[in-house]
């Protein structure tokens, strides 16, 4: 199964793996880590939550956009749920292609859209408190209480 | 019956993971309504909601068995 949530480490060679293909002239691999410092505040440790068969679904309706709009693409994405301490991988995305160029472009398209679409949370914890974390830049509103055709199908 | 999951911020507000209700016939936005009523201390500004899954408008009429689902904006990735 090329989408997954994953409460144990998530082994890159395997999600690598699985994009594999003799028609591929490049594979990019996107590795999401968890950072120490947020604006100068200092993390300890994440939460991720997931709703798991729902966000299982969306990663894949993300890796069919991105067959649709870069032909010859094969997309994998685990991503991690549960306790991550500083530097633990969070996500991995591996996209291969034909060509070079795309294989970066349709990565980095994954990687918006699991930000956008995917229901998975994060708890950050500080050394004064705890917090979920909503849309950080709040760059994302939902003002009919869900994503519009525009932010799902673009 | 209709299964309702509460995640993030909205899981500890209401203080479980899901609760079962009867909301058969109504639109989600009836079903915020009664969950705004039920807990005092939940706010479901920006929040979006699903149904078996698929992201729902406030207008969808919720069906009997639905799995209706309260998603805080994620953070993933």
């Amino acid at each position: 199964m090329n989408y997954a949530i994953s409460k144990e480490p998530i082994h890159v060679q395997e999600v690598i793996d699985k994009v594999v293909q003799r028609e591929a002239g490049a594979i990019t691999t996107f590795i999401g880590t968890v950072r120490e410092l947020t604006h100068g505040k200092k993390t300890l440790y994440l939460i991720y939550e997931a709703y798991e068969s729902m966000a299982v679904k969306k990663l894949e309706q993300i890796g069919n956009e991105i067959k649709e709009r870069w032909h010859g693409s094969e997309v994998a994405i685990t991503h991690r749920v549960g306790k991550l301490d500083i530097t633990d991988v969070a996500v991995v995305i591996a996209v291969s292609t034909p060509h070079r160029a795309d294989a970066y472009e349709a990565n980095r398209y994954a990687i918006e859209r699991i930000k956008e679409i995917v229901p998975i949370w994060k708890k950050e914890h500080w050394e004064d408190g705890q917090e979920w974390i909503g849309n950080q830049l709040e760059t994302v509103a939902y003002p009919k209480g869900k994503p519009e055709e525009s932010d799902l199908n673009e | 019956m209709n299964k309702i999951l509460f995640f993030a911020h909205l899981r500890d507000a209401v203080g479980e993971e899901s609760i079962m209700m009867d909301a058969k016939g109504k639109t989600i936005a009836d079903l915020k309504q009664m969950v705004l009523e039920t807990y005092k201390s939940v706010n479901l500004e920006n929040v979006m909601t699903a149904i078996n899954e698929e992201f729902a408008s406030d207008e969808d009429i919720i069906h009997e068995g639905n799995e209706i689902a309260f998603i805080p904006p994620v953070s993933g990735g």
